[in-house]
């Protein structure tokens, strides 16, 4: 046991004080944080040139006023449009905007010219059709005698409220969104962190063999050890990275926020009808997610996730050792020897997105008890309070076939690792599989 | 401590792979603060035998005892191993790996740092413990190779091919400390091909080839008993080589007043000096030629191929 905890220390402290580790880990969020400013300033940035418009309005119906981006600047003319385009001439004014006839009160369309030889900008061209188009809108509200408050009442927002028969739970419209999102993350997360830690296990055994270092290591410890404590240091690293992703990702988005003033909420917004009113949404939303966030069963989830994430990553880590083991220095071997693991993670992540969104399918539930599917399907389950008895099944049948898993990868290691120059078939692999014990 | 137990004692040891036999009814004793040979060609089972006694594998048949106890889980504590193939962390600094591997073979981390400290002043290398295995020469990396084989006061070490990609000073140094270590009263099993340097540094050997033992014992009594009564003489003074050819005397080689002449096997080798004496020349030298190990180990292996 002390021999795997040296091990695992080994493995541990070399990955972890390497400047690599170090600076992925230290920039990849500020990454992430970059990358968001970047996107956050890019999507805000349009034409920033101020340009004076003249608009020619012989309908009335803008009653002399018009707004619509900080840069274009507007200034209502009575002048014939021949006369305006000997003051466009002089290079004072950027164009003109011409409502030569009114608009019809049962079209769709309306059409407005604007002259000039230069052409707007696509985002000042949709700021001066979305201006003009709510003057329309007020426009053919009096021509009808229709009141806003009516019209405002036409489109009713329909919320499906669920309520507990039995249980005493508060189940709000926003249950299932919130527990869907938080599943999808905990689902893919978990798919990635395998994937990540349990190939680097796999490299990690194939360099102990190509440079032949395994021979001394295994006349001091059991090659079982070896493994263990190989996994264990991988995925103690992990977690630490996970970890201080976990702390430093929030905390420089905040700093992010407070230092250049972005509010990150607003970057990728969808156009909205009225404005004011969809603040007003949003953080009506905002505060009813932190509610429904602060309602789920954190103390069942979280240590649950957690332990669907050591027993999945054991499983995979344990097989991909196996296959490290197995393959020399030929890393496309490995790939192909690597398929039979990424299916089931692949097939389990994809199910954990149909379980998002539908956790009682019988697929999801089947698939949350088979061992392998089960470490990444029911932790995405787990927002929506799957049975206990399926926990419980998942759980046991994911410890039983990991040990399992871990017992039959080191038949296949304490071989591999001292084969030379045999090439790793499936069938070569099984052979070791069911050589006697003492190997 | 020197009881006249054997250190490493195999009995009768049997190992089968799918469809071969490895070691094939191996027995041999290994002595306190001896070095002892094991030599075979090539695919001769010494690595699997080695790899039995070390516990990467197991026997089918058969004991191995290290110090009159059955081989368990912690004896390999008390063995060092340098394989022919090998390697180290190309990434880890000297000094830390040389602990961790010290530390595997059970050491504390305070007794692996000074021990390692002594090896290292012993080894004039202590500038080295900061610097990365990858960034060493080859005969360096030995150098940190063979410290971690020693480093946790084995009281058996098994040496395969040691020598190997070590350059003539290198060679001597490694060859220096084996023998520091015999006087210390270490047991060596050193595991070649390479018949010249068993000859200088083994006392007793055993020969397998295809995972049978064919011969062991000590070095001189087998080079006696495959000795073919051949002598060296050196001389001055004409010998007519005629008068000596007959049915006792052989002469199998001759060079510039030098002879090596074959006796047969009932005459004694006065019977040669004086018969040479009678013809009157002057002898400087008479020496029995004894066969080299070499030549021994080509005669065993292909009898036994045969």
């Amino acid at each position: 046991m002390s021999k795997i905890w040296l091990i695992t220390q080994r493995e541990y402290l070399t990955r972890v004080l390497n400047k690599t580790f170090i600076l992925t880990t230290l920039l990849t969020p500020l990454g992430f944080l970059i990358f968001f400013i970047v996107l956050g300033f890019i999507m805000n940035t349009g034409s920033d040139k101020v340009k004076n418009i003249i608009v020619s309005d012989r309908t009335g119906i803008l009653g002399g006023e018009l707004s619509s981006r900080d840069n274009l600047v507007f200034e209502f003319s009575n002048s014939t449009l021949k006369d305006l385009f000997l003051v466009y001439e002089k290079g004072e004014v950027a164009g003109i905007l011409e409502l030569s006839s009114p608009p019809d009160t049962l079209q769709k369309k309306y059409v407005i010219q604007y002259y000039a030889d230069e052409q707007l900008g696509i985002d000042e061209i949709f700021a001066i059709e979305k201006a003009i188009s709510k003057k329309v809108r007020n426009f053919k509200l009096k021509a009808y005698k229709l009141d806003e408050k009516v019209i405002a009442s036409l489109d009713t927002e329909v919320t499906l409220e669920p309520k507990t028969i039995k249980k005493e739970k508060n189940i709000t419209s926003l249950t299932t969104i919130v527990s869907s999102v938080i599943g999808g993350i905990v689902g893919y997360a978990l798919f990635f962190i395998i994937l990540l830690y349990g190939s680097q296990v796999m490299r990690s055994v194939m360099e102990e063999k190509i440079n032949r270092i395994i021979e001394v290591l295994i006349s001091s410890v059991k090659p079982f050890e070896l493994m263990m404590g190989k996994v264990l240091g991988v995925g103690l690293v992990g977690l630490t990275q996970i970890g201080i992703w976990i702390i430093l990702i929030p905390a420089l988005f905040f700093l992010g926020t407070l230092i250049f003033g972005i509010d990150m909420n607003a970057v990728p917004t969808l156009p909205a009808n009225n404005a004011a009113e969809q603040v007003l949404n949003q953080q009506d939303k905002i505060v009813q997610i932190l509610a429904e966030l602060k309602g789920l069963n954190w103390w069942k989830i979280l240590p649950l996730t957690l332990v669907y994430f050591f027993l999945g990553y054991f499983a995979y880590s344990a097989l991909f050792a196996a296959v490290g083991s197995a393959v020399g220095e030929d890393i496309n071997e490995a790939q192909s020897l690597t398929m039979p693991i990424m299916l089931p993670l692949i097939f389990a992540v994809y199910i954990g997105f149909s379980a998002v969104q539908a956790p009682d399918s019988s697929l999801a539930v089947y698939a949350s008890m088979i061992p392998l599917l089960s470490s990444i399907v029911m932790p995405v389950r787990l927002p929506f309070d799957p049975p206990i008895w399926q926990i419980i099944v998942s759980i046991s049948s994911l410890i039983v076939f990991t040990i399992f898993l871990v017992w039959l990868a080191g038949r296949i290691y304490r071989v591999g690792i001292l084969m030379y120059g045999k090439k790793a078939t499936f069938k070569e692999i099984w052979k070791w599989m069911v050589y006697k014990d003492n190997f | 401590m020197n009881s006249g137990i054997p250190v490493l004692s195999l009995q009768k040891v049997v190992k089968r792979y799918h469809n071969h036999v490895a070691v094939d009814n191996i027995s041999f004793d290994v002595n306190q603060g001896t070095i002892f040979g094991l030599l075979g060609p090539n695919g001769a089972g010494k690595t699997s035998l080695i790899r039995i006694i070390t516990r990467i594998t197991a026997a089918d048949e058969g004991e191995i005892l290290i110090n009159g106890e059955k081989l368990h889980a912690l004896h390999p504590h008390k063995i060092g191993y340098l394989p022919e193939e090998r390697g180290l962390y190309k990434k880890m600094k000297v000094g830390e790996q040389l602990i961790y591997l010290a530390q595997l073979k059970g050491l504390s981390y305070s007794e692996s740092k000074q021990k390692l400290g002594v090896w290292m002043k012993k080894f004039d290398i202590t500038s080295w413990w900061d610097k990365k295995i990858g960034d060493l020469s080859k005969g360096m990396q030995q150098k940190v190779q063979f410290i971690a084989t020693v480093i946790h006061d084995p009281s058996l070490i098994i040496l395969d091919e040691p020598f190997s990609g070590l350059d003539p000073i290198n060679s001597n140094l490694i060859k220096d400390e084996i023998f520091a270590l015999k006087e210390k009263g270490v047991s060596i099993l050193f595991s070649t091909h390479r018949m010249e340097q068993v000859e200088e540094i083994c006392e007793k050997i055993v020969l397998v080839n295809k995972g049978k033992k064919i011969l062991d014992g000590v070095v001189s009594d087998i080079k006696q008993s495959f000795k073919e009564n051949k002598f060296c003489v050196k001389y001055n003074g004409n010998l007519n080589l005629s008068l000596l050819e007959n049915s006792d005397f052989n002469i199998i080689e001759q060079n510039h007043q030098e002879l090596i002449i074959k006796l047969s096997p009932e005459k004694s080798p006065n019977f040669l000096l004086t018969s040479l004496l009678k013809e009157g020349i002057e002898i400087h030298y008479f020496n029995e030629v004894l066969p080299s190990l070499n030549e021994i180990f080509i005669k065993k292996v292909e009898q036994n191929n045969e």
